[in-house]
């Protein structure tokens, strides 16, 4: 034991339980001064408002707590949407960068240099109050393909009405299951006996296959339930039956993925770059189709370098959808750290655990992503 | 391990040295927030991002309305100047948070008085200065009269975090409507949304709607429902704890209301001296001490007159001849059938 080098860690350790203890003493005084309760017991309480659109059955007369998973479940939506978006036009986008063909290519580099150089609430209050004003009024919309409908109140889809939905769900996953198993099989085929299985025919096949089997003697069955207009006045009109997506949503899901998909694209771009032309010219060589080329040498290379810099952009993407509150969409910001907190008063409660769902939502993504990216990383042998 | 002992107890003085400044001493006989702002020269004021009639900046970003005026008020009675405030604006999820934090002494903020507010949160409402009630704006061509017109899917846009969203729901509940709730944090928002078409009614108190209605592209394409679904009694906040800096703002609010009351305005203030009446002579500080009482000299409450008028000439100045609410409806003084009415300046 060497006491001259604990005792720097130890007085380091003592300074920031200081600072954290001062600022915890600091705050507990000046709430006792101010007859400041503290405490989480309000989230029990009856949270008294309700809430636009929410993926639980939720009113006035839940909790607060309900009320924040309301807004979590909101925010993970909106994310979740996002990322998806932005993967699919990150991923064509910074393709089309490569691109010989010269009209694509600049293309691409234009949306890429104007959309990430705007900031982003801009970008949000742009799609929603451009597209706002832009779309029609319930009763003066047009449907695309019979029963869709865009309108300045939202986007009304059909929607299903299950009956033994559980039945179709184990189904798809008994599909899902089988298939894993055929892939596994079919790869020690391969590597035994040198013969290829058609896969992706028998996945196919059996995602069909299982599901429909649900239907026919599981007893699965469901119904579609088409929007339908709905006079509220002389002049103003909904949608009733159906679902309906509000437009603070999209416009919300929309402005997310445009603007983080600049950020993807530019890290495709580079990932696919980043693989030595040799490879390639190798990989033809012995004889690999294009396809094969892009399939088995260049893209695990290249996903390497793209992974780590993406997972950046998700993570961003995440936390950028608490921009929600400025145009109504009901987040985790709006709902809970918004409204919550202004009728409860209790801001250090509710801005702490907020803080804290924010850092178990980019912590789970970053153990996700780089989980993924050990995966694909080189197995050294 | 004496160096460490040593080491120890200088970081705990320190430590205890800290904490003794940041929370201070509240038994100091004197108001804290009264001697911060006489040594700081300006009273720190918070108020909305702009809602003409209460509290609005123009272009050269001067403050106006009757919230200001309360500040104006205090400013008038403390420093002796109106002009010496600082305005802050906020939003109505910040603003609770900012007094307590000590950003701001005074929340004159169109801010509704409510039970759990006052007992919960630190604070202290200190009066009223503007009864509201929560209405509808519809367009006038929907065919809506009246809120019972409401069938279910409404949407109604209106401000997050306020008493509105939870009278709102309040209200559609006892009728039995299913509506959409959509909540912006600003009002320029709502506005915006509610103009495009996004909702069916504008909810908020009447008073906001009268002066937000100014701001839609077509104002008289739309109007006011006439029932009011709730009780808003607008006013001035101070945190709690500091009882003669409550007084003060209390003072200041009232004294403007009963000058309205005697007929004392900005013109007659000085030659109200020489009144017969003691209660005149006492409201512009010829007679009694009442200054002394609140800490303050005994002109106070004639400055407040002076620079910034009696409560009907800052209604008529900041409401009535903005066109926002030309009648004062329950607004108006006890005396003409209103319901002001204040406790006697003595």
């Amino acid at each position: 034991m060497n006491i001259k080098k604990i005792l720097p860690q130890l007085l380091t350790l003592l300074a920031v339980i200081l600072v954290f203890g001062f600022f915890t003493y600091n705050a507990q005084v000046n709430m006792e001064n101010r007859g400041i309760a503290f405490g989480y017991g309000f989230l029990s309480q009856e949270s008294s408002f309700d809430v636009q659109f929410s993926l639980i059955e939720y009113d006035g007369s839940h909790s607060y707590f309900r009320a924040y998973l309301v807004g979590l479940l909101n925010t993970i939506l909106v994310s979740v949407i996002g990322i998806i978006f932005a993967t699919i036009i990150g991923v064509v986008v910074g393709i089309a960068r490569l691109s010989n063909n010269y009209l694509i290519e600049r293309t691409a580099a234009v949306y890429v240099e104007f959309f990430r150089n705007i900031p982003l609430l801009l970008q949000i209050f742009f799609w929603y109050f451009a597209a706002l004003r832009a779309l029609p009024l319930p009763q003066d919309t047009e449907p695309m393909l019979g029963v869709f409908y865009l309108t300045i109140k939202g986007f009304f889809v059909p929607a299903f009405i299950w009956n033994n939905l559980d039945v179709f769900i184990y189904s798809v996953i008994a599909a899902l299951i089988t298939i894993f198993f055929v892939k596994y099989y079919a790869r020690k085929k391969q590597e035994n006996e040198g013969k290829q299985t058609p896969v992706l025919l028998i996945s196919i096949g059996l995602l069909i296959i299982l599901p429909l089997l649900s239907f026919l003697i599981g007893g699965a069955s469901f119904t579609i339930q088409v929007p339908v207009l709905d006079q509220l006045s002389q002049n103003s009109y909904t949608y009733k039956g159906g679902l309906g997506l509000p437009p603070e949503l999209i416009a919300l899901a929309l402005a997310l993925s445009l603007y983080t998909a600049t950020f993807i694209a530019e890290c495709v771009r580079a990932g696919v770059q980043g693989v030595g032309k040799g490879q390639k010219e190798a990989a033809a060589s012995i004889g690999l189709t294009p396809n094969q080329v892009l399939k088995l040498v260049v893209m695990p290379q290249a996903l390497r370098i793209i992974i780590p810099p993406t997972t950046n952009q998700y993570l961003n993407l995440t936390k950028n959808s608490s921009l929600a509150a400025a145009i109504a969409y009901p987040d985790l910001v709006l709902v809970f750290a918004g409204t919550a907190l202004m009728q409860t008063g209790r801001a250090i409660e509710i801005v702490s655990i907020t803080m804290l769902t924010y850092l178990s939502l980019s912590i789970t993504i970053s153990i996700f992503m780089n989980w993924y990216n050990k995966k694909i990383a080189i197995k050294e042998k | 391990m004496f160096k460490l002992i040593k080491l120890l107890t200088s970081l705990f003085a320190v430590f205890a040295v800290l904490v003794t400044f940041s929370t201070g001493s509240m038994a100091a006989g004197k108001s804290k927030t009264l001697k911060n702002t006489t040594k700081k020269g300006f009273v720190r004021c918070g108020v909305s991002q702009g809602l003409p009639g209460f509290s609005n900046a123009d272009a050269a970003g001067n403050w106006t309305g009757v919230d200001v005026d309360v500040c104006r008020a205090v400013a008038a009675a403390v420093l002796g100047d109106a002009s010496k405030v600082k305005f802050t604006p906020l939003s109505a999820k910040e603003r609770f948070t900012a007094l307590t934090s000590n950003e701001i002494d005074i929340l004159s903020r169109n801010t509704t008085w409510t039970l759990s507010r006052d007992a919960d949160i630190g604070l202290t409402f200190v009066g009223v200065n503007f009864y509201d009630g929560q209405g509808f704006m519809v367009r006038k061509n929907s065919g809506i009269s009246s809120v019972n017109d409401f069938k279910d899917g409404v949407s109604a846009c209106t401000n997050l975090g306020t008493t509105t969203e939870l009278n709102m729901r309040d209200f559609f509940n006892s009728k039995g409507i299913k509506y959409e709730p959509v909540t912006f944090e600003k009002a320029d928002e709502v506005v915006a949304a509610y103009d495009a078409g996004r909702c069916d009614t504008y909810t908020t108190d009447k008073s906001g709607l009268a002066a937000q209605r100014i701001k839609l592209s077509n104002p008289d394409d739309h109007m006011v429902l006439p029932e009011t679904i709730s009780k808003e009694p607008l006013g001035p906040v101070v945190r709690q704890g500091d009882s003669v800096w409550e007084d003060i703002v209390r003072w200041s609010l009232n004294v403007m209301i009963e000058a309205e009351e005697y007929g004392v305005n900005s013109a007659n203030a000085d030659s109200m001296k020489s009144s017969d009446n003691p209660a005149v002579k006492r409201l512009v500080g010829a007679e009694g001490e009442l200054g002394a009482a609140l800490g303050l000299d005994n002109d106070w409450s004639l400055r407040i007159i002076k620079q910034v008028g009696n409560y009907g000439e800052s209604y008529k100045r900041n409401i009535a001849d903005t066109g926002i609410l030309p009648d004062r409806g329950p607004n108006e003084l006890w005396t003409k059938g209103g319901i002001l009415y204040v406790p006697p300046a003595r």
